[in-house]
């Protein structure tokens, strides 16, 4: 896609970069060499040449962030609902049960209660398989609650983001969510509340543009995209080249969006030691 | 004076203007007068006008949105308030064009008016984005609200955009942050917030500065989560007059579907035929409803102010709660 000798996203990210291919082997998008699978999910699904960070599902964050067993799922009992009755190539309904077959999720976003090294805190984490992880009127309700159960609780809150941002078949409803997620933050503000976001591969749109940029610590992991406007978006308005490794972390901690960029085998060490100096 | 532009569906109407004006014309230059023919024409046409936007399809109602010809903040300001006293900067980058921000005073009300700015001629579209504002457009508006705040002066806006600016800048600048750090403030604001979708309400980019005790849209206003063109290029994976129309169908974005969704409060009524027709008329409407709206709030406490604005975001959104398994019996102290 690219033109210049610049990195440009779509080579970053090949297509299917989320999808690990079947098999023993597979061969890194990050760095082109053969790798064991088996290793690489044992390393937390981190390329142990080049470090490159796969996308992973919610379930395997959880795995990775909480301590054995020290995951208390919460408001699972809510369900997304079709109520615009949506329908483009395919009805919202029939993407719907593909999703929910394909995850074995009703919806995009896990919240709960857990503990990280030892601490207790308030866990919300946005399901990248799940719809690209977009926010629908069930994730902003089940954000919403977390947030509020943080707030009266007097509990640090994490929330991971990765999304593709709003989902388009919620329309305004899922607009609403980012009003109704950053209102939430406001009051968890005004409790003096600790709220560390972690942005991940990719944090874009309506999420960015809500709480995923609300934290009083906002951590990336290495080479994420984020941003408010997709990359072929912005291309195509200016109709230049980007500049090279627009949109990634370190460009944003560069620009001074970010706090940290943190490897992702360093996640709960980070988020402990955070938590120690600013929880409560 | 306004530039002649005619959409598709009003094409019926142009003969008859034409016709209308052609008597115009001749009246008085003969002996004859047509000021019956001229009447009957009038009528006629007024039915017509009336079945033409009783009948707006969601794409026609875009159309009409951005209608060049279309009230924008700058001209509300001008008819409904009086002093405007314009303010700039977000005094951290730059001036965003593309946000107005200013006291003014509506009716006898003193007032914080922010407003998304397109632009009238070539030169200050380009300046505005086409009402795209960057983040010291946002950061701008918040700045001049915390500065209504302290002085307990009540906030309107007016939202008028395709969607926030997208660009290296902006991304660099932290457009994301800007508008939701907007949305944060604006919820705890401790004075009444009321704002207006007048035109175009795109998505993020409208919401930053639309979070408000009371919401509303113009009649033939668009307020979604994406433009339809934007959604249509995405899920029809091309955008074109067939599927532009099906997502403005689907994205529910008239001022109707987010009345019923309960996203706005109300509906301010514009002059047959769009604002664009009359915007002096327009401008009576949408101050009445500004007015209206801030004296009710105006009485109330700061505390119950808040908590009715939170509530009212707090409960947009549809989904079902089903009734959880029971709970295992709890374990026997030990």
């Amino acid at each position: 896609m690219a033109t210049t000798g610049t990195k440009s996203w779509a080579e970053l990210k090949p297509a299917g970069a989320s999808r690990i291919p079947e098999g023993l082997w597979l061969r890194c998008p990050g760095c082109a060499s053969m790798i064991y699978r088996k290793q690489m999910e044992t390393n937390q699904h981190v390329c142990p040449e080049c470090a490159h960070h796969y996308r992973i599902g919610a379930d395997e964050r959880v795995r990775q962030l909480c301590d054995d067993g020290a995951f208390e799922p919460l408001f699972d009992d809510l369900r997304c609902v079709d109520p615009l009755k949506f329908k483009d190539l395919k009805t919202y309904k029939d993407r719907l049960a593909a999703e929910q077959k394909k995850t074995g999720r009703h919806e995009g976003v896990i919240t709960g209660r857990a503990f990280i090294k030892g601490r207790q805190l308030v866990l919300g984490v946005l399901d990248l398989h799940f719809m690209m992880g977009t926010l629908s009127s069930v994730v902003g309700e089940k954000l919403t609650r977390a947030i509020e159960l943080a707030t009266a609780e007097d509990l640090p809150l994490v929330i991971v983001s990765g999304s593709g941002g709003a989902r388009m078949q919620e329309s305004g409803l899922s607009l609403m969510q980012m009003a109704k997620t950053s209102a939430a933050l406001a009051r968890f503000d005004d409790a003096k509340g600790l709220f560390i976001s972690v942005l991940t591969d990719p944090t874009t749109g309506g999420v960015s543009a809500s709480f995923a940029m609300l934290g009083d610590v906002i951590i990336a992991e290495p080479r994420a995209l984020i941003g408010f406007a997709g990359p072929r978006v912005i291309q195509q308005t200016i109709r230049q080249e980007l500049p090279p490794g627009f949109q990634t972390s370190e460009f944003l901690m560069e620009s001074g969006m970010l706090d940290r960029v943190v490897d992702r085998r360093e996640l709960r060490n980070e988020i402990a030691r955070l938590i120690d100096y600013a929880g409560k | 004076m306004a530039i002649p532009y005619t959409m598709e569906f009003e094409q019926p109407l142009v003969e008859i203007e034409s016709e209308i004006r052609a008597l115009e014309g001749r009246s008085g230059s003969g002996e004859q007068d047509y000021a019956e023919e001229i009447a009957g024409l009038r009528k006629h046409h007024d039915r017509l006008l009336q079945k033409i936007y009783n009948g707006l399809t969601p794409v026609d109602t875009v159309r009409v949105a951005r209608h060049p010809n279309r009230p924008q903040s700058s001209d509300y300001i001008r008819m409904i308030a009086k002093d405007f006293v314009e303010l700039h900067g977000d005094r951290r980058y730059g001036e965003d064009p593309a946000i107005i921000t200013g006291f003014g005073r509506i009716g006898s009300l003193k007032c914080m008016i922010v407003g998304h700015n397109k632009g009238k001629d070539t030169n200050e579209k380009i300046a505005c984005h086409f009402g795209c504002a960057h983040p010291e457009g946002y950061r701008k508006a918040l700045a001049k609200m915390k500065l209504a705040e302290k002085y307990n002066v009540p906030i309107v806006t007016l939202v008028d955009t395709p969607g926030a600016f997208p660009g290296v800048g902006a991304e660099q600048r932290g457009q994301a942050e800007a508008i939701a750090v907007n949305m944060r403030e604006m919820s705890r604001i401790r004075v009444p917030i009321v704002s207006c979708v007048i035109g175009e309400g795109g998505s993020g980019g409208a919401l930053g500065i639309a979070v408000a005790d009371r919401v509303s849209m113009l009649q033939h206003a668009w307020y979604a989560v994406i433009s339809p063109e934007g959604c249509a290029a995405i899920l029809w994976k091309q955008a074109n007059p067939q599927t532009n129309a099906e997502a403005a169908q689907a994205l529910h974005i008239t001022a109707n579907d987010n009345l019923k969704l309960g996203i706005v409060d109300d509906i301010v009524e514009e002059p047959l035929g769009g604002a664009q027709r009359d915007p002096a008329a327009a401008a009576v409407f949408l101050k009445e409803w500004i007015v209206s709206n801030l004296s009710k709030l105006r009485r109330r406490k700061p505390e119950t102010l808040l908590n009715k604005r939170y509530d009212r975001f707090r409960a947009l959104g549809a989904y079902d709660e089903v009734t959880p398994a029971p709970a295992p019996d709890p374990r026997p102290e030990s």
